[in-house]
């Protein structure tokens, strides 16, 4: 094997076309009317096209909406301040619906619709903000552990093991009160979920993406040259990410309700902040007596994860082309 | 012969792969190998299709990643143009990937189910995008649809859109962005109906002449095989047990182990089916994590003698045949056709 080796390099050399100039012509012909005529598809920009006609969709941005808008903007709602301990009435305490006072009024004579509309802010805050870090973090953590596998994967799995281990409440309770004021009560409630909760959202990432690695298309890929970050970003988080969007969804819920759990021991939001979590915990005693003040804040809090669950099933829907 | 060595773009020498078997969770302890592929050499020309028969688990896939460097080798060198593409790394794998690609056996999983087909098709260009600046990539990608038989308007679907056939033809279509001078087929046509494989066949022979491929070519169907190959090489746990010319190897087999397998090809004639030899193989093939000593076909072999437990045949021509074989009593016989 003497003689010189041409130089890797394209295939063909490059006067040689890929196609005979008889088959080109129509093709070009073609690509300019398609260019003219058509979008460039891809799987993000199908699948917002897609969520524009859903119904569920759009529902549940216009309930999503209206909730962000009263986080922000809750006198936009009511007239009734409830952090003004003025317009509360002891001598009222748990009345019935009344005009002025739609819900009624919960143990302290207070307001429960004016409550219910500014305790929103904090649960919707926690509860988003938790749901996002957690599927972040875990979401990240997964891909890389499912994708590189050895020693990563080792590593980091035997450390969600830990925090599995840990009792939730119990190590919510600890962060929260060891960490107690140093920042504020809201975010030390989303630091303490947030760390106890990524383990799950990234054992369901990680396994999702080892399924999906060993496919041929992955290998085809690879097959073609492509790095660590095409692979996991374009082909496996593609493929992965459906039911890491329904387990966020349904955990976004179970946040705000953990966040009530927090408040009822003594961490997190405490009065006279204003939580549904906490509204639900301070009418549970009297919940015989008088159930509006527990059922408002808790038909709220059903309505928002409803929301947040309908909105995750349309977009795991418009990102499977099998199903448009 | 000067001129048939450039035309040499493939060598394949000793190539070994051995995948460990261990034992223990945290302190590792390798108790022995799979011997997936264990020696396999041979050359492949600008053009030419070589043929890789042999029944399941033989590491003709094994072997397949290798080539495509899939996975690293144990032991050997994978030569494309005098480079050894089983010791690139990084940018230079990279520009080596351009001159072999793959068409992969199951159309249904070897397309990301996520991605249009111009993504898929696209792909090639995006991650070496030397290849044809941005502009000009929809229209390649519209020429490739069109050299594989395929409607280029259909650029935005999906591959659940198509069927089994049209999917290897997204497939096939993929393999030829890059312009490469190799092209390994595991499979490509196993997965499909009688009808499509023909389709497909035909359309990789096409392919060959308009762009001078070369194609390793493997299968399990042996008419397939002897249908597309200039020659074919039959493996048997790892090894190559003959190779030869596709007339050499299906008219005159050498090995014990090639007449077997060419005497179970079904013959569309009830006539000549009557009086056909058929040599029915007992047992199963050995585990290749501990393969017989001497020949590695010897255990099931009706010819074996002492010789062939003490010493390991070697692949080369012997004398009577015209092609070289691993067997120490290799001697001609047609199985095919009734004598």
């Amino acid at each position: 094997m003497s003689n010189p080796t041409p130089p890797v390099g394209p295939g063909l050399p490059e006067t040689q076309t890929l196609v005979p100039d008889t088959v080109t012509e129509p093709a070009k012909q073609r690509a300019g009317k398609q260019a003219k005529a058509a979008r460039s598809a891809s799987l993000w920009t199908d699948a917002w096209y897609d969520l524009r006609r859903r119904p569920m969709f759009i529902i549940s941005m216009i309930i999503i909406l209206i909730l962000l808008i009263m986080s922000f903007w809750p006198s936009l709602f009511t007239s009734v301040d409830p952090y003004n301990a003025r317009t509360c009435d002891l001598s009222t305490a748990r009345q019935g619906p009344s005009p002025g006072h739609l819900f009624g009024r919960d143990n302290l004579g207070c307001d429960v619709y004016a409550r219910t509309i500014y305790g929103a802010r904090n649960s919707i805050v926690i509860g988003v903000f938790t749901t996002l870090i957690t599927t972040l973090v875990g979401g990240l953590l997964g891909i890389v552990a499912g994708f590189r596998s050895g020693v990563v994967d080792t590593v980091s799995s035997r450390l969600t093991e830990i925090f599995f281990a840990i009792p939730p409440i119990l190590g919510a309770l600890l962060i929260a009160a060891t960490f107690r004021g140093r920042a504020n009560s809201i975010m030390l409630v989303i630091i303490a979920l947030a760390v106890l909760g990524w383990p799950m959202t990234f054992r369901i990432m990680r396994a999702a993406v080892i399924t999906a690695k060993n496919q041929d298309f992955v290998i085809a890929a690879r097959a073609l040259g492509a790095g660590a970050g095409r692979i996991m970003f374009r082909h496996l988080l593609p493929n992965s990410l459906a039911p890491v969007i329904v387990v966020a969804t349904i955990n976004l819920g179970t946040f705000i309700a953990a966040e009530a759990a927090l408040s009822f021991l003594g961490v997190g939001v405490q009065s006279p902040d204003i939580s549904w979590g906490l509204m639900i915990a301070d009418a549970r005693n009297r919940f015989l007596e008088a159930s509006l003040p527990l059922v408002f804040p808790a038909v709220f809090l059903s309505i928002t994860v409803l929301a947040f669950i309908m909105m995750g099933d349309a977009v795991r829907d418009a990102l499977d082309p099998k199903l448009r | 012969m000067a001129n048939d060595s450039s035309e040499r773009i493939l060598e394949v020498r000793d190539l070994v792969k051995h995948f460990p078997l261990t034992q223990g969770i945290l302190f590792k302890k390798q108790i022995g190998a799979i011997k997936a592929v264990d020696g396999v050499s041979f050359d492949l020309n600008r053009g030419e299709t070589l043929g890789i028969v042999g029944e399941s688990g033989c590491g003709k896939s094994t072997l397949a990643k290798v080539l495509m460097a899939l996975e690293r080798p144990t032991s050997g060198s994978v030569k494309i143009n005098g480079r050894d593409i089983a010791k690139a790394r990084g940018g230079e794998l990279k520009r080596m990937r351009r001159n072999i690609q793959m068409v992969m056996q199951d159309p249904y999983t070897s397309l990301n189910p996520r991605m249009t087909v111009g993504d898929i098709i696209g792909e090639p260009y995006e991650i070496h995008t030397e290849v044809a600046p941005k502009g000009d990539r929809s229209r390649r990608v519209q020429e490739l649809l069109e050299v594989v038989g395929l409607n280029p308007d259909h650029l935005n679907r999906y591959p659940h859109q198509f069927s089994g056939g049209q999917r290897q033809r997204i497939g096939i279509a993929r393999g030829l962005a890059l312009q490469p001078e190799i092209i390994v087929c595991d499979e490509p046509v196993s997965a499909l109906d009688v009808s499509i494989q023909a389709q497909v066949i035909n359309l990789l022979e096409r392919l060959q002449n308009e762009f001078n491929l070369a194609y390793i070519f493997i299968a399990h169907d042996l008419s397939v095989v002897r249908h597309i190959s200039d020659r074919v090489g039959v493996m048997y746990l790892g090894k190559f047990v003959e190779l030869g010319k596709d007339t050499e190897i299906y008219d005159r087999p050498a090995h014990p182990y090639t007449q077997a397998l060419l005497s179970a090809v079904p013959v569309p004639d009830p006539e000549g089916r009557e009086q056909r030899e058929r040599i029915i193989l007992q047992g199963d093939p050995p585990s290749p994590a501990n393969p017989p000593s001497g020949c590695r076909f010897r255990t099931r072999c009706w010819k074996a003698q002492e010789i062939c437990a003490q010493e390991e045949p070697l692949l080369q021509i012997r004398p009577g045949t015209g092609h070289e074989s691993a067997c120490h009593f290799a001697e001609t016989h047609d199985v095919v056709h009734v004598s």
